[in-house]
């Protein structure tokens, strides 16, 4: 996989991880064209497309599109299920997530993501094992917690 | 604000992210942000340390900025000070900053990576990991020279956690995809690939990730992984949808898994032990086998997990390609695809059909799905499902359903998105004249084409159908004829005008008889588009102008007219001003003969593969273009056809330009401009003229007879026992021949030893109009005699009979070969023998110049090797003279004497009788 966006309806990027190394400039044009792309597309369209030299798959969660773009030898329906379990684990961490979880909690879909995919593929395919490391992490941090004041 | 369910929720970012989505407008929120990062500077530059947490929060909010698409040119010191904290969620926080905003400044890249070593070093797997994934996620070159010996030994430590090991695999591939010069293989590669029966199932799914990318390019180096993967894909196939616990996924056993073996099976030929492929073929049987049963769920990720495994078996199956009846099965699954309800599975039936279909074992089996392919492209909806079809159409073409796959293209075309009609253009064009069995129904479907889509017709297209034309000549009439009628639209598309252009300038003669066609009626139609034609256009209408003048005289006065007027010879454009100027001028001062001569039809162009393939190539990119052009493929062979192709190409662009010269090579143009001057009228004879003859001993056109009335011009192109004339009659006069024809007869002995045929031509040459005679040769054995050339015509009421030796002779059939010296004396005295060498002492006739000399011995066809002879003066060639029943090595030696001005000639040949012959042509010369 060469990187994945996250986007509302409205075009607004929420969440974005490269695993091709682009120029800020080059990530901006390419977010901005993909978006279009993809909202440009009706319902009952198929969740894969050409683009570029890329294949593109995306699928709609409630207002959130997410949408990965992979190499022309990578399997599309494997890509398709990357995002639904990306989507299970965001749910089931937020407790039915929505999009205003991600905005808030913008560093922690970074984190999830970053145990279930790392370098564009996948790393822990196991609900269970991903979320246990996610779990251990905030025990970390509530016992930090325990001794600092709240700012 | 919604309720955070986990973590500690640093209150201050909520409240600045709830202000920037309460912002207004834009405006409003830079302002906010504006607001804030003055904030963030003066906490960051301000006297008073900042604790870890404000350190933590002000960093998080800056990231949060950034990803909002704002610059961000602050704070990187204050993530790198929080990797060093010993709390976890600073750090971690530290980490993710430097993930998505880490430029290469290399302070920093030091500090960075001095952090991560502690964290590499600090034996804590949390700590571990986040290092890891900062490396994975940044992934430059600065890290994988710090870092790229280090993780290979992680990875395989006996005692490394499995989630670090899962990590450690993965980063290593990205090091490993952006700089593998960096990351040398070693002992650990062996390691490695054990981790495929790691016990650990995410140890085993990270690690077949980074075996495949190691595999593709060092595959000998990974062999022992293919047994590894299959018994482990057995092993997942086989399993009862429990067992595999949580790395089961809606009932499907480990798909990610299972897809990444598949995958790492295919960087590999099928497995040469017989049980190993054996069990292999059972995992994949297994896998068509469950797409059969009924559903275990009802839910789409049950059936797209299944289905990705299903569709990457398929991938390896044809990978294969060596398993007919798993070819065909997969092929059947594909079918019952392509009429399933879910858009996604039609979408990649299609798709992976494409790369069946050039497989030989499963070609057949693809076709008998074209109806359903067909209706794909009336009914479904959506623009990506039906180019995909129309790729399968063009994969599964063949000279079987050319038409009726090229009609349906057609038809789709006049609807299709505009953002795949080029494509389809190309594909068209490719199919037309692949399988053309007929070269009407390709012009028409070209025409057709250019009426359709005329917009999206490159110049590959044009280009190559006049290329087309122009070499057969049993299309050109109808050609010219298809494009006439097409020009008679009131608008028609400028490619056509180019097209239509190009081909009554060549052949509107051949249908210059009838009067709806007439010349005027030709040049009156054409230029009527003139004027609405873009400057590239206008040019090659001018210079089909100037090949009207050529072939029709009567119109010349109006096209002397039109070249004259003001709008061309001072358009502003210079090459349509020079053009105008120029053609004029050669219509003006060039006799009849000279213009035939200067502006005779086109010689055919040589056979290459067509650009439009090679333009389809690079708009789709080798990969995904099913090879057609070449025969099925067998066992992963594709690749290397594409590449030969891609050669073939890069050699054939620069002929391109010729089309539009008028010339095709400046070189023969000019020598014949040369003897179309120099030469004069020679008195007609009824005996055999000869007087030219030995001027084409060392050359292969030029002007073989001329008279008041006729003037016969010739080229030839020989290759090995081979040959083609084209002959040309220009009529001189402004009155037409009748009765003309031409034969070639040879003398009895001379028939055994060369065949040759010639094409009848035309009985009416017009007056001031030329025709064009094509006479094939063969060399059968070596000769010495040369056939003659009859010409008869009635002229003004009295017959004309003309009879002209033809200049073919035994040297038109050498090959150069080029030798070394020792090569060529060690043969020299093989030829020995007294009958072999043959010697000739001659006075010079000619001045004595040595680069003529050169010329003249390279023109008679053997190679010049320099430095040969140990005299410079002297000059030594070599040659092979292709017969159709023997080859004959012969070699020369030319020693002029400038003092005597005398030469000596000495040929050496492994038979006498070409010794002398060629002795006595070459002798001649000089």
């Amino acid at each position: 996989m060469q990187f994945m966006l996250l986007f509302s309806r409205q075009g607004k990027l929420r969440l974005q991880k490269w695993y091709v190394p682009l120029s800020d400039k080059e990530k901006k044009k390419i977010t901005r064209e993909l978006v279009q792309t993809v909202l440009a597309r009706k319902p009952k369209m198929c969740s894969f497309l050409e683009w570029r030299d890329l294949k593109i798959v995306y699928k709609r969660y409630a207002s959130l599109y997410f949408c990965c773009a992979i190499e022309d030898q990578d399997n599309e329906l494997i890509t398709l299920e990357i995002i639904h379990r990306y989507v299970e684990l965001l749910d089931k961490y937020f407790g039915s997530v929505c999009e205003l979880d991600i905005i808030f909690n913008f560093e922690k879909a970074y984190f999830i993501l970053d145990e279930f995919l790392l370098g564009g593929e996948a790393q822990e395919t196991s609900k269970k094992n991903v979320l246990k490391a996610i779990e251990q992490a905030d025990l970390l941090q509530e016992v930090r917690h325990g001794t600092n004041p709240i700012h | 604000m919604p309720a955070v369910s986990k973590g500690d929720g640093m209150r201050g970012l909520a409240v600045f992210i709830s202000d920037i989505r309460n912002c207004k407008s834009k405006e409003a929120e830079i302002k906010r942000i504006n607001k804030e990062l003055a904030n963030i500077r003066s906490k960051f530059k301000g006297d008073k340390a900042l604790d870890g947490y404000s350190k933590k929060k002000y960093v998080c909010k800056l990231l949060f900025i950034f990803l909002l698409g704002h610059d961000i040119d602050f704070g990187h010191m204050e993530a790198v000070n929080l990797l060093s904290s010993n709390k976890y969620t600073e750090k971690q926080i530290g980490y993710l900053f430097i993930s998505v905003l880490v430029n290469s400044n290399s302070d920093l890249i030091r500090l960075i990576n001095n952090a991560i070593k502690n964290d590499l070093a600090s034996r804590n797997p949390t700590f571990m990991n986040l290092a890891l994934h900062c490396i994975a996620n940044v992934g430059s070159r600065e890290m994988a020279e710090a870092f790229a010996s280090e993780i290979p030994r992680i990875l395989v430590a006996g005692d490394t956690m499995d989630s670090v090991k899962q990590s450690a695999a993965l980063c290593l591939l990205r090091l490993y995809r952006s700089s593998p010069e960096l990351v040398p293989l070693g002992e650990w590669t062996a390691r490695v690939v054990h981790l495929l029966n790691d016990q650990h199932l995410g140890v085993v799914t990270a690690a077949t990730s980074l075996i495949t990318t190691l595999a593709q390019k060092n595959p000998d180096d990974f062999k022992t992984s293919i047994s590894l993967a299959v018994a482990r894909l057995s092993r997942i196939v086989t399993s009862a949808s429990i067992d595999l616990q949580d790395y089961t996924y809606y009932f499907v056993a480990a798909p990610w898994l299972s897809v990444k073996l598949l995958r790492l099976l295919q960087c590999y030929p099928p497995p040469e032990d017989a049980a190993l492929r054996g069990r292999l073929t059972e995992c994949l049987e297994t896998i068509l086998n469950k797409a059969q049963e009924p559903p275990k769920s009802k839910k789409v990720q049950h059936s797209n997990a299944k289905n990705a495994v299903l569709f990457e078996a398929i991938s390896l199956i044809i990978h294969h390609d060596s398993e007919p009846t798993l070819l065909v099965r997969a092929c059947n699954q594909l079918g019952q695809f392509l009429q399933h309800r879910e858009t996604n599975l039609r979408y990649l039936a299609l798709e992976s059909m494409c790369t069946l279909a050039s497989s030989e074992f499963s070609h057949e089996a693809v076709k008998t799905h074209m109806e359903t392919v067909i209706n794909a492209l009336k009914t479904e909806r959506d623009v990506s499902v039906r180019q995909r079809a129309v790729d399968l159409l063009y994969a599964m073409c063949d000279r079987s359903n050319a038409k009726q796959i090229v009609a349906e293209m057609l038809r789709y075309l006049e609807t299709a998105d505009y953002s795949i009609r080029e494509e389809i253009v190309l594909k068209v064009a490719i199919l037309a004249e692949k399988y053309a069995v007929d070269y009407t129904w390709y012009v028409d479907t070209i025409l057709n084409l250019i009426r359709i889509a005329g917009d999206y017709v490159s110049e590959e297209v044009w280009y190559r159908v006049i290329q087309i034309v122009i070499n057969r000549d049993d299309v050109q009439g109808y050609a010219a004829k298809t494009v006439f009628e097409a020009l008679q639209a009131p608008a028609c598309h400028e490619n056509l005008v180019k097209v239509g252009g190009y081909i009554l300038g060549e052949f509107g003669n051949l249908i210059a008889g009838d009067s709806r066609s007439s010349p005027l009626v030709q040049f009156n139609l054409l230029h009527s588009k003139f004027h609405l034609c873009s400057v590239p256009t206008r040019a090659l209408l001018l210079s089909a102008y100037i090949k009207f003048i050529n072939l029709f005289p009567e119109v010349k006065a109006t096209i002397q007219d039109v070249l004259r007027s003001d709008s061309q010879l001072r358009n502003a454009d210079v090459e349509l001003q020079q053009r105008a100027v120029e053609y004029l001028r050669l219509s003006c001062v060039a006799s009849t003969d000279i213009l035939a001569t200067v502006l005779e039809e086109m010689p055919p162009f040589p056979e290459r593969e067509s650009s439009i393939l090679a333009k389809l190539k690079k708009k789709k990119g080798p990969g995904n273009l099913p090879d057609i052009n070449n025969a099925r493929r067998n066992v992963n062979g594709s690749s290397e056809h594409t590449e030969t192709n891609e050669v073939t190409n890069q050699g054939s662009t620069p002929s391109f330009t010729d089309l539009l010269n008028l010339n095709s090579s400046p070189s023969t143009g000019a020598s014949l401009l040369v003897d179309a001057f120099s030469d004069s009228a020679t008195p007609a004879s009824i005996d055999v003229n000869e007087e030219n003859f030995p001027r084409f001993v060392c050359k292969n056109n030029g002007v073989l007879y001329e008279n008041l009335l006729l003037q016969v011009g010739l080229r030839s192109e020989y290759r090995q026992n081979l040959g083609r004339i084209y002959v040309f009659y220009g009529n001189k006069t402004s009155a037409q021949f009748l009765n003309f024809s031409s034969s070639v007869t040879s003398p009895d002995t001379l028939k055994t030893q060369l065949n040759v045929h010639n094409k009848a031509v035309d009985p009416i040459v017009d007056g001031g109009a030329q025709v064009q005679q094509i006479l094939n040769i063969e060399c059968v054995s070596d000769f010495t005699d040369a056939p003659v050339l009859n010409i008869q015509f009635r002229y003004g009421g009295t017959l004309q009979n003309i009879a002209v030796k033809l200049p073919v002779m035994l040297n038109k059939f050498f090959q150069p070969t080029e030798m070394t010296s020792q090569d060529f004396f060690q043969r020299w005295k093989q030829l020995g023998a007294p009958q072999q060498e043959v010697q000739k002492i001659f006075k010079a006739k000619h001045p004595m110049d040595k680069e003529v000399t050169k010329a003249k011995i390279l023109g008679f066809g053997v190679a010049l090797l320099e430095g040969v002879d140990p005299n410079s003066e002297n000059f030594v060639g070599a040659g092979i003279i292709h017969t159709k029943s023997t080859q004959v090595g012969c070699l020369l030696r030319l020693e002029p004497n400038t003092q005597a001005q005398m030469y000596r000639l000495t040929l050496r040949t492994s038979r006498d009788t070409v010794s002398q012959r060629l002795c006595e042509l070459l002798s001649e010369q000089f």
